[in-house]
């Protein structure tokens, strides 16, 4: 009889201790709008969809991994680029979604936007349980977004002096073309060489196409790579002057460019270079 | 050392059952031995499409865009909609290691046998005196090729894709399966495509893209069905000449096409299915489909599709004296253009690891390609315009990315007999067809593809020989007995 409870005993002790260290919210389930991911069919879709690049166990090392640059990312550090949550911090559902949708436009991995969302919910489940980390912690807190600041020529002649004095030109280079004097010793956390995005190749960043993706992007930083977090660095209103400016970088029409090209047209005498002889601030 | 999909225990047990499938085939293989052997039946030339090239350049498995190669899911349809692009800003040449070429190649060797019951055999081999013709069952089996592709298809820039597809048959006798450029996303619309060259019609239904390899399963039997006795070449399943407007929503939910083509199903010259010159017309496709996502079940797509086309039922000619007392006449042009029609409605419908292809066809010819006479002439007596309704039910069932079960039922009635037939069987021309097979994909990686396939299907075609091509150049015995064909295929189809 004694044996019969010990065995009880333990067999409840341990189920208990298993529940502890279970998350509130299941690592095996993700929750996208209104639908709830499942780990166990997202395995079938990250066989027949992703393990080419980042592997059998989600570590990045697929078979093609040593022909892709940038890496595929490596789902076992939890560490995600494109997020709504604060630098350090776990990614939403939703963010994880977002990505598998919108894919990383100039790298290998495409959008999955012609999956279905029960799909691509399910493989967010399963992509969560390659690291502990996503039993331990919660997602971040999406940041606030603001509403975007109208665009004006001031607006884009600060965030131009933002660009200089934060000294974002050093990566990103005087023109935006990813090729400042920092941008060649640049590595990710994987000791990766990684470049600084060149803002005259498209409209689109990795991690979004519209103003308020840029804006994100500051305040969040793009963790794993050299992209800082500037939420304590700067205001809300001088991130969308910063933003308006990026956008005089590339190469399509858009208000803060047809503004930016007037201006300099206009004033080119006034107008300081980008870079390290410009000393900090001014036009 | 980055793993493969390891061959463990399940893995194991889908190749054993993979050997029982192939034991069960080698079984009915050896069936109707007794059978006199004739010429080694030709394949279908049917060309069947995958291109590992693509899996190279993006370093995506198989599996991403095909459920099972070569059937297209819908990424992989995506993809080709998008002009072969993924639209990450390095779809363009320039953006490929230089020593990249975008070439493809694919050949199946194969066991087969294939087995053509009621025609007309010597009762004795040879002819001789004494012989007589009576209904007999030709069988033949032994190992064979398939016939190849070499595919070359990408972008030559940005927005500007290609294709280029020399075909074979067995005996390396080559032709141009398919040879196009499309303009893609003009006015950076994905609404807006434009393709000019040969092409397959772009049906819901890809016979270019299934998982049929065998001599009688080989085809969809509606995309290669004419009346018996019709003047009409045309073939839905045929590549052909033209130019089409095509578009699709992002994820290509939505689609249409519009075809503007020659009324010559597909053959460069000026020359038609027969080998008689074409004419001057041109013939429409249109075709439309969408899907909606049902959850967990997975996409549904359903479509209808509609090709309006006509024939020549004379030619202008030329007669000239032979030297020998007598004339020669030269067909120069088609005339007299008639009117066909086919319509039909599809569906790609999935519930969870089991698709279903359904599909409904009819198919209408004008009375002059059913009398083959000319449209200057009275139509006779009793001409009435040939048609017929076919369809088929297609069944995948998945079990996981390397191992997939595939069967069809296929049916055609001929509503119509033409006017030729006049005094056959009011079921003479219809067909009946089953196939089942079984494919597994022993690797599943982004450089090249691999699989076993085995095959059984059997075609009943009433009076008339298989449109496998079997029994080709042998009379049918008796055309008010049914013709039973069927085929067995275990090979290795390969694609680099």
């Amino acid at each position: 009889m004694k044996t019969k409870i010990a065995i009880i005993t333990m067999t409840v002790g341990v189920a208990l201790l298993y529940a502890a260290q279970l998350p509130s919210g299941s690592a095996q389930e993700s929750h996208v709008g209104t639908l709830t991911g499942n780990a166990a069919s997202g395995k079938q879709f990250y066989k027949r969809y992703c393990i080419g690049c980042h592997g059998p166990s989600g570590d990045g090392q697929g078979e093609n991994a040593p022909w892709i640059d940038p890496k595929p990312r490596d789902f076992t550090a939890a560490t995600f680029k494109c997020r709504s949550t604060p630098t350090g911090t776990l990614p939403t559902d939703e963010d994880l979604d977002n990505a598998v949708t919108r894919g990383f436009v100039t790298t290998n991995m495409p959008s999955w936007n012609p999956l279905t969302p029960q799909q691509r919910a399910d493989l967010v489940a399963y992509i969560k349980t390659f690291s502990p980390r996503w039993k331990t912690d919660k997602p971040g807190i999406p940041i606030h977004i603001p509403p975007e600041t109208p665009v004006t020529i001031q607006s884009v002649l600060h965030g131009r002096e933002l660009f200089q004095k934060m000294e974002c030109w050093k990566c990103h280079g005087p023109a935006g073309h990813g090729d400042g004097p920092s941008a060649a010793t640049l590595t990710d956390s994987k000791d990766q060489p990684i470049r600084p995005y060149n803002f005259s190749t498209g409209s689109r960043f990795k991690c979004g196409e519209t103003n308020r993706d840029l804006y994100r992007i500051f305040m969040t930083g793009l963790d794993g790579t050299p992209m800082p977090s500037f939420a304590d660095v700067i205001q809300p209103n001088d991130a969308w002057d910063l933003v308006h400016f990026l956008r005089t970088m590339q190469t399509m029409q858009t208000p803060d460019i047809a503004l930016w090209k007037k201006y300099s047209s206009e004033h080119a005498s006034e107008i300081k270079p980008i870079g390290p002889d410009a000393g900090s601030g001014g036009n | 050392m980055p793993r493969r999909f390891p061959i463990g225990a399940t893995a194991l047990r889908w190749s054993l059952i993979s050997a029982f499938c192939v034991a069960c085939l080698l079984f009915l293989a050896a069936f109707n031995r007794n059978a006199p052997t004739a010429q080694a039946a030709p394949l279908p030339g049917v060309h069947v499409k995958a291109i590992p090239a693509f899996a190279r350049k993006y370093g995506l498995p198989c599996s991403a865009c095909h459920t099972a190669w070569p059937e297209l899911n819908n990424f992989g349809q995506v993809f080709r909609d998008n002009g072969y692009q993924l639209g990450n800003e390095r779809d363009s040449p320039i953006w490929q290691n230089p020593s990249y070429f975008p070439i493809t190649f694919r050949i199946t060797p194969q066991w087969h046998r294939e087995s053509t019951d009621n025609l007309a055999i010597d009762s004795i081999p040879g002819g001789g005196p004494g012989s007589t013709l009576v209904a007999g069952k030709v069988q033949q089996n032994g190992f064979d090729l398939s016939g190849m592709d070499l595919w070359s298809a990408g972008t030559l820039y940005k927005n500007i894709s290609f294709v280029l597809l020399p075909s074979s048959d067995q005996n390396a006798s080559w032709h141009f399966e398919s040879a196009w450029v499309r303009f893609d996303n003009i006015k950076g619309s994905s609404w807006f495509n434009l393709k000019f060259g040969k092409f397959e019609l772009d049906n819901l239904i890809s016979e270019k893209r299934f998982l049929f390899l065998s001599g009688n399963g080989g085809i969809y039997q509606s995309y290669h069905y004419d009346v018996p006795g019709t003047t009409n070449d045309f073939g839905y399943g045929d590549n052909q000449l033209g130019v089409e407007l095509a578009g699709h929503s992002k994820n290509s939910y939505t689609r249409y096409s519009v075809s503007v083509l020659s009324s010559n199903d597909g053959n460069p010259g000026f020359v038609s299915g027969f080998g008689t010159p074409a004419n001057r017309g041109y013939d429409v496709n249109l075709a439309f489909s969408q899907a909606f996502n049902a959850g967990s079940l997975g996409l549904q797509r359903i479509g209808a599709f509609a090709y309006i086309g006509e024939r020549p039922t004379y030619f202008e000619t030329s007669t000239t004296p032979d030297g020998s007392g007598g004339t020669t006449t030269l067909q120069l042009v088609g005339l007299g253009n008639k009117p066909f029609y086919r319509a039909g409605v599809a569906g790609d419908l999935f519930l969870k690891k089991l698709e279903l292809l359904p599909l409904f066809m009819y198919g209408h010819d004008n009375p002059y390609l059913g009398a083959g006479i000319s449209s200057t002439s009275a139509l006779p007596p009793g001409a009435k315009p040939p048609a017929w309704a076919g369809g088929f039910l297609e069944g995948h069932y998945y079990v996981n990315t390397q191992n997939v079960f595939f069967a069809r039922v296929e049916r055609i009635d001929v509503s119509q007999q033409p006017f030729v037939n006049a005094g056959f069987p009011t079921d003479y021309g219809n067909v009946r067809a089953y196939s089942f097979g079984y494919r597994w994909y022993p690797i599943m990686f982004s450089r090249a593809g691999l699989a076993l396939h085995s095959e059984y299907s059997i075609v009943k075609s009433n009076g008339f020989l298989p449109l496998s091509g079997d029994g080709s150049g042998v009379q049918v015995f008796s055309t008010a007995n049914p013709v039973w064909s069927s085929s067995v295929m275990l090979g290795f189809d390969f694609d680099f």
